[in-house]
């Protein structure tokens, strides 16, 4: 079995860098990691693959600076070869956009399944993978949490705000995982050194049969019009236990109806 | 509150590859095949990480939940039997071993510095892997092949873990008074029997066999160090298919409670209760004390790289600290603002004294380790040298990093003021921890004796006189750095300081061994303060050699703040280096009093 995993590169969330306040977006010229969101789904195609007695992990990303070390890790956990599209027309590309070239690297692949992140930790659109089933035409599942494979269909538990709905589809399709939904693994030592000798094919937008008034700024039907700074959290309220305690928990979590 | 741990891993790269030298390591025949230069950032960012996520959030639980020691069993914090699995997996333990058995043909140069990321995270549980590494050097250089691959394997991964077995009641800084009995079976085994206190992770529930090794007495050995020989007593005997089997006759009898590394079972083990425990000599008999100082040069710089681990955790958690916290006004700030505490210049000093002697700890460690590595690697009047400075730096490693580690956790404590007191900062967990690296291990008096006793009569002090003298090309070489002509002329200075002690204890030493003793653990102060001059000097020369031009202008300004101020200290020593013993030994016990 062939599983496709869409991972974007980000900026650490840790030290994520400077918006730029002309295009409103995040400078790009720090290093970039893999996305944490997408860790799950390469642990859940990981396991796939396991699952079906053979097979490969393929990597799809679109990046910045041929920027790779994001890649890294997720060759480092298990993952065979990527494929990598970077070019400097690629600077404002939109959600779309994204979907339609991560789309044709998918399709030129011919993967039996393709997972994505249910969101990205820094765009956050949270709209790549059903743009890219759109894309090709395939059944889109979002928030699986769980994943059978049986032949050329497939059964997915789908997270619920209830609890979950099983949903079947044929192969080939998209899935988005959540995060927590699996537990990624490091990284092991023998991992990382046989990372270094697997393939990363590296694309340009004219590889892939495009023209720059198709991606970038240019193509974009999507425009960040404004940023502003998230509000600073309040702080809570406390509460000190005189043994009542839990009767104002209760009445608190009535109050947002929580239950 | 505690905050998290941050790798410093460009420090750490810098380091690595500027200051010690390890990517040129991979150019030595030794290394040239598995040892790849280029994967050592890739390595240790993913080390890194797996430190920062994995480990270092045990480490309150190790301290408050401890290792407990339940119906004759050590049961360790459930959430290092978590983290102790996932390590096991990583395989990172096995990077700087060797390939024969599993490991990764890594200089232990970068194994150190994955130690660092490891004890930094927590020191507690990184002693597991640490005693395990001690025990795997023995056997890869002492053990027969057989033994070799029925336990390095597993000990490379981890799964096994490993001891040292050295101390009794009767027998700590003086190890040739051990008097735990070994009989010859017949069949090549022998029967142990005795009491070792104070073993390291010598019960545990973390790995799936512990292989103990113990220093013992055959029968009719000679006493005191020459009649000491090492066996091999692992917890579970191994069965026909080398996997663990029947228990052996060691049971931990009790733990101590500690003043930290609360997580770290320190363990009374009693051998031979029923009749002894099985174990297999390692190396010839009456081997056993100059076995252990084969791999006591690695176990001595593990530890000294504790001081450095934990003052760079305490020193990460007091500056996110004086940056929020605020108190006072600035001088040069707004009348009636609260400025945070790090505008002080008494708080800056505070941080700054920190940031300048992890810096030179670091270049220390590191550049032992490589000395060791190319000891190893390199023939000939090179490997003499490299053997001459690993042994050298040594004592200097271990004795004043561990003392640093003392003195700078306590000024990371210093930063939080109360705040440090109490235990919720996580600032006195640190403070703790790293006590008891100035003692085991070789106390740190026993180095200060090794330094005056051994290294300084190497080559009747010439090892010492040339390392000197190239510092005093380097003091030249550092006059024409931009901004650093103080640094320099302090570092001449100093150097001709400590030569003038150095001659000082040769001459006096050699009529009046009390002489050299009295004055050996300020000396080993001095020494080891030059020596990181001159290794400051290095980091402020090669500092441009960073991609990171406000990286390379931080180890430029805390190089020259070493030069300028902690450097000129080593003056002062010289009076007590040159006191002699006279009024050490002045009083009585009763005058004392
Ligand atoms: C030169 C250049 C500059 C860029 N600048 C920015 C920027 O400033 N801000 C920004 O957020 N993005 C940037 N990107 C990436 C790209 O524009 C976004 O990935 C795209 O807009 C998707 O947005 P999202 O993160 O909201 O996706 P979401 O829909 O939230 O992502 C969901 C999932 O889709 C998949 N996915 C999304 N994007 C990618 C990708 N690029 N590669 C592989 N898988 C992907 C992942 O599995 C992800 O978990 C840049 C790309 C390039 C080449
Ligand atoms: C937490 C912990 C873990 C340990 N782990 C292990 C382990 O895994 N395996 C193991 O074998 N041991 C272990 N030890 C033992 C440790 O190595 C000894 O405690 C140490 O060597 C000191 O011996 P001692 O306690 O008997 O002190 P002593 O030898 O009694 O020393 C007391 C003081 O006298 C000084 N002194 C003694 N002799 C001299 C001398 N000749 N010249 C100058 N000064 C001298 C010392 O420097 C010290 O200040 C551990 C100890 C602790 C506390």
């Amino acid at each position: 079995m062939k599983v496709a995993v869409c991972v974007k590169q980000i900026p650490d969330p840790a030290d994520p860098g400077a918006l730029d306040p002309e295009t409103r977006t995040l400078k790009r010229d720090v290093k970039l990691i893999l996305d944490e969101s997408d860790s799950y789904g390469v642990e859940m195609a990981l396991q796939l693959v396991d699952a079906a007695g053979g097979g490969e992990v393929v990597l799809v990303s679109m990046a910045p600076n041929n920027e790779r070390s994001g890649l890294s890790t997720a060759l480092a956990m298990g993952a065979a070869s990527a494929t990598l599209v970077s070019d400097p027309a690629l600077v404002g590309t939109d959600a779309l956009t994204t979907a339609k070239i991560l789309g044709k690297i998918i399709s030129d692949q011919e993967p039996d399944l393709v997972i994505a992140g249910s969101e990205s930790s820094d765009g956050y659109t949270g709209t790549v993978p059903e743009q890219i089933a759109g894309v090709l035409g395939w059944p889109s599942v979002t928030a699986a949490k769980a994943v059978a494979i049986d032949g050329s269909a497939m059964k997915v538990e789908r997270q619920t705000d209830a609890g979950y709905d099983e949903v079947e589809c044929s192969l080939p399709a998209v899935i988005s995982v959540t995060a927590g939904v699996v537990e990624p693994r490091y990284p092991s030592f023998k991992g990382i050194m046989a990372a270094k000798s697997k393939p990363v094919v590296q694309m340009t937008v004219a590889d892939l049969g495009m023209t720059a008034a198709e991606v970038g700024w240019a193509g974009s039907g999507q425009e960040v019009v404004d940023v502003t700074v998230a509000p600073v959290r309040e702080a809570g309220e406390k509460i000190e236990d005189d043994g009542e305690a839990h009767l104002k928990i209760i009445e608190f979590l009535e109050s947002v109806k929580a239950i | 509150m505690v905050s998290d741990y941050i790798p410093p891993l460009k420090d750490i790269n810098f380091v690595l590859e500027h200051i010690a030298g390890a990517h040129e390591l991979a150019g030595l025949d030794r290394f040239s095949e598995s040892f790849d230069a280029s994967m050592v950032e890739p390595v240790l960012e993913e080390v890194g990480r797996f430190m920062a996520e994995v480990v270092a959030p045990t480490n309150v639980d190790g301290d408050t939940t401890m290792s407990k020691w339940v119906d004759g069993e050590v049961i360790t914090p459930d959430s290092f039997k978590a983290a102790y699995k996932q390590y096991v997996a990583t395989g990172f333990g096995s990077i700087p071993f060797d390939p024969t058995y599993g490991g990764g043909g890594f200089p232990w140069t970068v194994g150190v510095a994955i130690q660092e990321l490891l004890t930094s995270s927590n020191m507690a549980f990184s002693l597991c892997p640490l005693l395990t590494q001690g025990a795997i050097d023995a056997i890869e250089h002492h053990a027969d092949d057989k033994m070799k691959s029925a336990y390095l394997p597993k000990m490379l991964t981890g799964q096994w873990s490993g001891t040292m077995n050295l101390s009794e009641p009767q027998a700590g800084s003086d190890v040739g008074a051990v008097a735990t009995k070994a009989e010859p079976v017949g069949d090549g085994s022998y029967k142990i029997t005795g009491q070792k206190i104070w073993i390291t992770f010598g019960d545990h529930d973390m790995a799936e066999n512990i292989v103990h090794l113990v220093l013992a007495r055959t029968p009719g050995a000679p006493p005191g160090t020459k009649g000491i020989t090492m066996f091999m007593v692992p917890k579970y005997l191994l069965d026909g298919q080398g996997n663990p089997g029947e228990k052996n006759d060691v049971a931990c009898v009790s733990i101590e409670h500690k003043l930290g590394i609360h997580g770290s079972p320190t363990c009374v083990l009693s051998f031979g209760d029923n009749g002894g425990a099985i174990g297999w000599p390692i190396g010839d008999e009456f081997t056993g004390m100059r076995n252990m100082f084969t791999m006591m040069n690695n176990a001595r710089l593990s530890v000294g790289l504790q001081g450095l681990a934990l003052a760079e955790r305490a020193y990460q958690g007091s500056l996110a600290y004086a940056q929020e916290r605020r108190q006072g006004t600035a001088v040069g700030a707004k009348r009636g603002v609260q400025s945070p505490i790090i505008e002080h210049a008494d708080v800056r000093r505070l941080l700054m004294s920190q940031r300048s002697w992890i810096d030179a700890m670091r270049c220390l460690i590191y550049t032992n380790a490589a000395s060791i590595d190319r000891s190893k690697a390199l023939s000939g009047e090179e490997g003499e040298q490299a053997r001459e400075m690993a042994d050298l730096l040594i004592p200097l490693s271990k004795s004043l990093c561990t003392d640093l580690g003392n003195e700078l956790t306590s000024l990371a404590m210093q930063v939080f003021g109360g705040m440090g007191y109490v235990e919720e900062t996580g600032a006195a967990q640190h403070y703790r921890d790293i006590r008891i690296g100035a003692i085991y291990e070789g106390t740190n008096g026993i180095q200060a004796a090794d330094l005056v006793g051994r290294k300084l009569p190497m080559r009747g002090g010439g090892v010492v006189m040339d390392h000197l003298a190239a510092l005093d090309l380097k003091a030249k070489e550092l006059a024409s750095q931009e901004g650093m002509a103080v640094f320099a002329e302090n570092l001449e200075t100093a150097v001709a300081t400590a030569r003038d002690a150095t001659s000082w204890l040769l001459e006096h030493g050699a009529t009046d061994v009390n002489a050299a003793l009295a004055g050996s653990s300020p000396y080993l102060r001095m020494l080891g303060t030059v020596v990181c001059g001159g290794l400051m000097a290095d980091l402020a020369m090669k500092a441009d050699k960073s991609s990171d031009a406000e990286f390379a202008e931080a180890k430029k300004v805390s190089a020259r703040f070493f030069g300028e101020q902690i450097l000129p200290t080593a003056n002062g020593l010289l009076g007590a280096v040159t006191a002699g013993p006279d009024d050490l030994f002045a009083l009585t016990p009763k005058q004392l009093a």
